[in-house]
């Protein structure tokens, strides 16, 4: 199993790498495009994990997705040609403080717990198997999911319209 | 397990390699005569008014959102039609009707953006 761990680890720190310059750029788009490859590995975990369905759909949503609505929301709110958005840190040893203890706090969960194992399952079909699950035993979860899908564009038509509105009266 | 993914892992590394090759080839290859007409931005012939970078309009975050969200309907509906043929013989045809209140639900929200006329491009 060297080689599973050796591409484990190789997804772990491209994860690692690229969500540290994610919080640590100065630049704000330079943290949205490294946040693709944050996404990259996490689907080669998922794929290191037999999960093959979650690790394309991680790929589809939200690098095709969310990562372009993140890319839209820099351009639409950034107005570069008089500002430059920078992050910047600060109360640097008070969140220092608060992730440590919360790290420290999952390391001993992680190290003290009597963690059961199952045999791993290979499934040769995960597919179908997520499809008999999400219309049986997850149905209301699944509808649900529909109606906060719902909830989402409908604010966002809401959003949208109101500015359109004001641009509007500014323009009269 | 993980053999089968070998190809997959080619195929990135091939495209990676390939784009970042494309990318230097024609500094590498190609002559290099610059002048200041050829270095100033390119528009059609046109002088270049006001900068690239302004602002976008807001209804690119409506197509955006929507994008997204029938990307995800796509995403819920394709492990239920894969396995449609199983899914009748288990449970009938309730799973249809399911499958079916859940496009209604986000047709609602369809229909409301087109009524609200968010599409308009004016």
């Amino acid at each position: 199993m060297t080689t599973y761990d050796l591409i484990f680890y190789l997804f772990a720190l491209i994860i690692l790498v690229s969500a540290f310059i994610v919080v640590a750029a100065r630049n704000i788009i330079y943290s949205a495009f490294s946040l693709l490859f944050t996404f990259f590995g996490v689907a080669g975990i998922y794929v290191l994990l037999n999960a093959d369905f979650i690790a394309v759909v991680q790929v589809i949503i939200y690098v095709g997705g969310i990562l372009v609505l993140i890319i839209f929301g820099v351009m639409l709110t950034n107005k570069i040609t008089e500002v430059e958005i920078k992050t910047e840190s600060f109360q640097v040893l008070p969140s220092i403080i608060i992730s440590g203890i919360i790290g420290g706090t999952l390391v001993a969960i992680f190290t003290k717990t009597n963690w059961k194992v199952a045999e791993p399952q290979i499934l040769d079909k995960t597919v179908t198997e997520i499809g008999r699950f999400l219309v049986s035993h997850y149905m209301i979860l699944f509808e649900l999911a529909g109606i906060i899908l719902l909830v989402a564009l409908i604010g966002s038509v809401m959003i949208a319209r109101k500015e359109k509105l004001e641009t509007e009266e500014v323009e009269k | 397990m993980i053999e089968q993914y070998i190809p997959l892992i080619l195929a990135i590394l091939i495209a990676l390699l390939f784009s970042l090759f494309l990318l230097k080839a024609s500094s590498w290859f190609g002559p290099q005569r610059p002048n200041p007409e050829k270095l100033s931005t390119y528009e059609s012939g046109m002088e270049p008014v006001r900068t690239a970078r302004e602002r976008f309009s807001v209804k690119f975050y409506i197509v955006a959102i929507m994008f997204i969200i029938f990307d995800i309907e796509v995403v819920f509906l394709y492990p239920w039609a894969v396995n449609l043929k199983n899914l009748i013989d288990l449970m009938g045809f309730f799973i249809i009707a399911e499958m079916f209140i859940f496009i209604i639900i986000l047709l609602a929200g369809y229909l409301y953006l087109l009524k609200k006329g968010a599409l308009k491009w004016d």
